[in-house]
């Protein structure tokens, strides 16, 4: 046990290092998503009412994307070196790898969202009807459920021929119910209109099951050469 | 078994022949819809046989990710017993029954679940080792054939009927599409894999698809059920003659479906055996080449 944790924390530190000199997948990510934000301010002129009803569904799609960059690169820069390949041969448990992926990516995809919510609530002159708080719970739980699926399809894209593009192919229908979870739920929230709390449950029980599944096939995924 | 392939492809062409005329000519029209109605004779069949592949690809990959290793067959045989078990009792139980909608009886959904384990030892019987991928990438592809006619009969029907070509709170419409989504990615993956262990992979995405069709369903019914919706949801009853020609159709299109996979399910294995015929000779000619090559660079030498 003490051996998966060592694992986790050494594998997740060196990434956020790698992360924090190189700033690679932060700096695309924020400037992606940055582009979708002004792009969605050009084509949507909305009036504060119906802001409050779409800017839900812009944000998730906009992080969505935003966190497909990042999950790309999570495992491309294991293959240089052949990082990949010692890792498989050597005795560390798999999962420990996965978790501090995930949770590596889980950071960056969550700073992202913190500095750009603000920047959504002052092109679309946002100001929250329902009980705002609940926002909290939906965007920790939807960004693990992009996260931790993400991590899990950029392991398996990596196997294939144009894997960039195999990773949305691949995550995008698996997360049509947490999408709609997080668009649904963030609605709820800004418009008051009806309670999120279906939705929060909803994306707990994705995420538990995803999870489950995630560390219940890994190992074979990472072995699968 | 080569003499069988011709018969029963006779017969299914008598079979869709007459479902077609039961369909246009004997059944009744529809006191509401008219003759537009119709379509149900195609639409619905071929959604039950496309939901049946998608379960046959989901359990035969169960079992080639289980055939990894013993312990891992022994427990998945046991969950699939305890499935079965569990799910012949549950719906009787009155705080289950519940949950059950109305219109459907208990004992046919305990019937459904008894299902999952008895495919689960069939498949593995009848398909031992690589033949359940085999088996695995059949039911996939040929699902997704009758899951685009249902998708496009879908819209055709809806039009005259509700007014509109696709109604994005349907729960049965999305779930379908979601299905259909999670398919065609799972084909995609089989081709663009590069890996030598593509099945893993395959298997691996198929067990995710078909944890997330619950949660699809899910989380339309709540998204639904606080939406203005033009469907009529199920429930009402069917004319015993429909019904006929309805479960007659769909026999007609269970044969069709199991001719193509049959078909399909054998030039899959012969292209593996021509791949495999293929690896040998290479592997052989560059044998044979390189004790030639070797005495002339001995010579040369």
């Amino acid at each position: 046990m003490t051996s998966f944790w060592a694992v986790l924390s050494a594998s997740l530190v060196k990434d956020i290092r790698l992360e924090w000199r190189s700033k690679d997948a932060l700096n695309s990510m924020l400037f992606f998503s940055l582009l979708v934000v002004v792009i969605f301010v050009f084509s949507f002129d909305p009036l504060a009412e119906e802001s409050r009803h779409i800017v839900g569904g812009l944000v998730w799609v906009a992080f969505l994307f935003a966190a497909v960059v990042a999950l790309n690169q999570t495992w491309a820069r294991e293959l240089r070196n052949q990082v990949l390949d010692a890792y498989r041969v050597s005795p560390a448990p798999s999962n420990a790898l996965f978790l501090a992926k995930s949770v590596g990516n889980f950071l960056f995809v969550s700073v992202l969202e913190a500095l750009m919510t603000p920047l959504f609530v002052v092109f679309y002159n946002l100001r929250v009807l329902g009980p705002a708080w609940q926002l909290i719970p939906i965007a920790l739980l939807g960004t693990w459920a992009l996260v931790v699926n993400g991590t899990f399809f950029a392991a398996m894209s990596l196997r294939t021929r144009n894997r960039e593009i195999m990773l949305p192919l691949l995550l995008f229908p698996i997360s049509i119910p947490a999408l709609l979870g997080m668009v649904a739920g963030t609605t709820a929230v800004l418009t008051g209109e009806n309670s999120a709390h279906f939705y929060i449950v909803l994306l707990l029980t994705y995420d538990v099951v995803f999870t489950t599944a995630s560390l219940g096939l890994f190992g074979t995924i990472l072995h699968a050469e | 078994m080569k003499r069988l392939f011709p018969i029963l492809s006779i017969v299914t062409v008598i079979l869709l022949g007459y479902a077609l005329y039961l369909a246009l000519v004997v059944a009744p029209a529809d006191a509401l819809q008219g003759d537009v109605y119709r379509i149900i004779y195609y639409h619905v069949p071929s959604a039950w046989t496309a939901f049946l592949l998608f379960f046959i690809n989901f359990v035969a990959s169960v079992r080639f990710l289980a055939r990894s290793n013993a312990s891992t067959e022994r427990a998945a045989k046991w969950i699939a017993i305890a499935i079965g078990v569990v799910g012949f009792i549950a719906p009787f139980l009155p705080p289950v029954r519940k949950l059950i909608p109305a219109g459907m009886e208990p004992s046919a959904v305990a019937t459904t679940i008894v299902l999952i384990p008895v495919f689960y030892f069939l498949v593995g019987k009848w398909f031992p080792g690589d033949r359940l991928d085999v088996l695995a990438i059949t039911s996939a592809e040929v699902g997704v054939v009758f899951c685009t006619i249902v998708l496009v009969t879908g819209p055709l029907w809806a039009r005259p009927v509700w007014g509109i070509w696709w109604a994005p709170g349907d729960i049965r419409l999305t779930s379908t599409l979601v299905m259909w989504l999670i398919y065609v990615s799972y084909l995609a993956l089989r081709r663009f894999s590069t890996s030598a262990q593509t099945q893993m992979l395959a298997a691996a995405l198929a067990v995710f698809g078909a944890l997330d069709v619950p949660l699809v369903y899910l989380s339309i019914w709540f998204f639904r059920t606080q939406h203005p919706q033009p469907v009529i949801g199920g429930g009402g009853s069917m004319d015993p003659r429909m019904l006929h020609v309805l479960l007659f159709s769909w026999t007609a299109f269970l044969l069709f479906g199991f001719l193509v996979c049959w078909s399909r399910f054998r030039l899959e294995l012969l292209k593996r055996e021509v791949e495999q015929a293929h690896a040998m000779e290479s592997l052989v000619g560059a044998g044979a080449s390189s004790e030639t090559s070797l005495p002339l660079s001995r010579s040369a030498r």
